[in-house]
């Protein structure tokens, strides 16, 4: 068969769907188990699931049993559901990037003293590795953290940290900004555990006199600024996102 | 230059231990209590140790050891134990007031309940040795993944999946915060925070359904908890009864990363040591969390000579080299260049120091993105090294590590990983031998270099003062810091611990400088 056409199809951004090797094939991969054991019965309960999700020719190519009546299935389909990119609009974090040496002199021109920056890992959370990435003199992939900044006292109150001992060091350290991380969550204790901390900041009058900022794998801008935050950092972010944020946040709000 | 680090550890470990051998802990006290056949909750859930031991210390008078008054409290009332804690915690009996029995009387009592309860743990490890020999063993590196739905019955469920699928070891995570907690959940539980509380109730489920499904197997399947925290040795006795077989088990992990007062830790280690060792359990020391606050190029000697000083806690609590899960990590950053030869290299060297010991490999976490696809590869490589080098624990690295606890395909694909590569390269270490003055030979001897002045700067300065300025995991601690201190106390001439003096006398140790040599 012939075709006379060189091009290949360009993407239309109203109906977007998922690509494998040719727009609009809608390529998706899955792999779940299922409560029951392994046989011809889940391959075709799997495919009949994939199709209640909108996924069409689903392809198992691989299921196994493993153990007490489980079985792991891997399928492949073709998505029918499409996304009009163009109405999505997602708060992101209005901050110009900045790397460590413009941070340090961004402060210098802009508020003339050093910034008192507390990090903490809050509630029973013991997982540090995100506010240690943040904080932490060596950092994370070649990015200082922000104990290095000449311009910032920091201040890594390690992990689970209560609430209120950290509005107190707040108090204490005349804050400027507070990092509050959240990794570890069951039943969405992180929400309620970063919503208390804004409570409480409100109730001593603190909150619109610092910087607050939640980070964490589940923390998005959208999530922190719902729960009275004034931004959110995900997973992958380093130290100078961070830094720089806070920088212009506090001239933004004169608050220094 | 092995000896050297050795020696200096050794000296490390004896300042420490004279200082140890002095004091006692309300936790240490609640354990002789639990082992004295103290259980179950007051009406307000308060564990029943705390109570007695609470009362005792609130007026001062724990420095004689709470078996003093126990004893003479079993003698005075005819009760049981769990009768007699019952009374006192009903406010029917003061410990306090009661008529004291000659010294000859309590210590004859305490010899013989300390010779009974011990015979239990000691039926027990025989017990273990007899299911071995008959239903088998898994060959080294033992596969060891954990589960932690946060509801015990759901836990066995994985557990047996896992068992099915290859694991070894289970170790059921604990909930988020437990190590905080001055007391032991009482009971089965089904609700936790990241994990399942460790509970004897739940101990006793898990041990089952490991069992079952080990029988059924032909394998051996080891249970794992932790013995951490402000309940470490309390932790320990409830394992030793109910057959746990591997422990978390740190000297320096609970000052470092839960800000636990060092006091409290030092102090809890030891006893709790001396059970695990007495209970045949392989404890597992923590050091791979060097790597994750601070990095892992940089602060592989900080690994080597905690190695070395927890080896030299446990020589001291008469745990064998055989019991000793010394804890290292591959945690270095993906992209650097010959990477894996450091890896490989520390591996190695941790393998012929301590040639004994049942290492402990954890694998990569700080480096796992969400990219679940890289990250399996990422914990093949780990895989790769765990099997060259003869690790003796091979702690499962999951493709979803940052993103959640373990579902059940994460935990299969783990195990299908680390069995292919096991059984595929399994005799490859026995087959190499390092070019002399290569990079990993190289590598091995500059972090032993860098740990022997490490240690050695240790004895010049004093043990208290290097935690206290941050020479472990950029993290700083101070003596009189940090939670629990407030349940430190020292012991008096008269104090008096049935279970150390046997554990002393069994494990071949010198009798305690303070009290406790009657």
């Amino acid at each position: 068969m012939t075709n006379d056409s060189t091009e290949i199809r360009t993407v239309d951004l109203t109906r977007v769907r998922p690509y494998g090797d040719t727009m609009d094939d809608g390529k998706v991969q899955l792999s779940f188990s299922l409560p029951v054991p392994d046989g011809p019965e889940v391959v075709e309960a799997a495919r009949r699931l994939a199709a209640k999700m909108g996924i069409a020719e689903a392809q198992v190519v691989h299921h196994e049993d493993i153990g007490e009546n489980f079985t792991f299935v891997v399928l492949y389909g073709k998505c029918q559901h499409t996304v009009d990119v163009t109405t999505i609009q997602v708060p992101k974090v209005e901050a110009k990037p900045m790397d460590f040496y413009e941070v340090n002199d961004y402060i210098r021109e802009h508020i003339g003293r050093k910034l008192n920056v507390i990090g903490a890992c809050t509630g029973t959370d013991a997982h540090t590795v995100g506010i240690d990435a943040i904080m932490n003199m060596k950092g994370y992939n070649q990015e200082y953290g922000l104990e290095r900044y000449p311009e910032i006292n920091a201040w890594n109150m390690g992990s689970q940290v209560d609430n209120h001992e950290l509005v107190r060091a707040a108090i204490e350290f005349n804050a400027d900004a507070l990092l509050v991380s959240q990794v570890v969550t069951q039943k969405d204790i992180h929400v309620q555990n970063l919503t208390e901390l804004v409570e409480l900041l409100e109730a001593e009058g603190l909150r619109e006199k610092l910087v607050l900022v939640a980070g964490g794998p589940r923390i998005t801008h959208e999530l922190a600024l719902e729960l009275g935050y004034d931004a959110g950092f995900g997973p992958g972010t380093l130290a100078p996102e961070v830094a720089a944020f806070v920088a212009q946040e506090i001239v933004r709000r004169q608050l220094a | 230059m092995i000896d050297r680090a050795r020696q200096a550890a050794a000296k490390v470990a004896e300042d420490v231990d004279s200082f140890i051998a002095q004091r006692s802990t309300v936790a240490v006290e609640r354990t002789v209590l639990r082992l004295l056949g103290v259980d179950g909750v007051d009406p307000d859930g308060v564990p029943l140790p705390n109570v007695v031991v609470d009362a005792v210390h609130a007026a001062n008078q724990l420095t004689k050891g709470i078996a003093t008054w126990f004893l003479n409290g079993l003698l005075q009332t005819g009760l049981s134990a769990q009768e007699l804690a019952q009374a006192v915690s009903a406010g029917e009996v003061d410990l306090l007031t009661l008529p004291m029995a000659t010294g000859e009387e309590i210590l004859a009592l305490g010899e013989q309940v300390a010779s009974e309860q011990l015979g239990k743990i000691q039926a027990n490890r025989k017990q273990r040795e007899q299911i071995i020999e008959r239903v088998g063993d898994a060959p080294m590196p033992y596969v060891y993944v954990i589960v932690a739905t946060g509801n015990i019955f759901e836990d066995v469920v994985q557990a047996k999946s896992a068992a099915r699928q290859g694991a070894d070891i289970i170790a059921v995570i604990r909930s988020t915060g437990q190590s905080l907690l001055d007391y032991v959940p009482y009971g089965a539980t089904t609700e936790g925070f990241g994990g399942t509380y460790a509970t004897q109730e739940n101990f006793r489920i898990m041990r089952k359904g490991l069992d079952e499904v080990g029988e059924e197997l032909g394998r051996y399947i080891r249970l794992c908890n932790y013995c951490s925290g402000l309940c470490m040795p309390e932790i320990a006795a409830m394992g030793a009864l109910e057959r746990l077989d591997v422990m978390l088990n740190d000297a320096l992990y609970g000052i470092l990363f839960r800000d636990i007062n060092m006091q409290r830790t030092l102090v809890d280690q030891a006893f709790s040591r001396m059970l695990n060792s007495f209970a045949g359990v392989i404890i597992n020391t923590g050091e791979d969390n060097y790597l994750t606050t601070a990095d892992a190029v940089q602060a592989a000697h900080t690994v080597l000579a905690s190695q070395f000083i927890n080896e030299q806690f446990a020589l001291r609590a008469g745990l064998p080299p055989q019991q000793m899960g010394l804890g290292h990590a591959f945690e270095m950053n993906p992209s650097i260049e010959d990477g894996f030869l450091m890896e490989l290299a520390q591996a190695q060297m941790a393998r012929e120091i301590f040639p004994d010991a049942p290492l402990k490999y954890m694998p990569p976490t700080k480096y796992m993105t969400g990219n679940i696809f890289r990250g399996h590869v990422q914990d093949a490589m780990f895989n790769m090294v765990g099997i060259m080098t003869q690790q003796g624990i091979q702690l499962l690295g999951m493709m979803t590590e940052q993103i959640h606890t373990p579902l059940i395909q994460d935990r299969h694909l783990a195990i299908e990983n680390a069995k292919y590569i096991f059984n595929n390269a399994r005799h490859l270490g026995d087959e190499i031998e390092y070019k002399p003055g290569g990079k990993i030979a190289g590598r091995a001897h500059q972090v032993l270099a860098e740990a022997t002045e490490m240690l050695e700067e240790i004895v010049e300065r004093g043990f208290f003062n290097i935690i206290e300025d941050g020479m472990f995991a950029d993290v700083k601690r101070s003596m009189t810091g940090g939670k629990g201190l407030a349940g430190v106390f020292q012991r008096d001439e008269s104090y008096y611990n049935p279970f150390e003096m046997q554990l002393r006398k069994q494990l071949g140790l010198a009798p305690a400088r303070v009290g406790v040599q009657a």
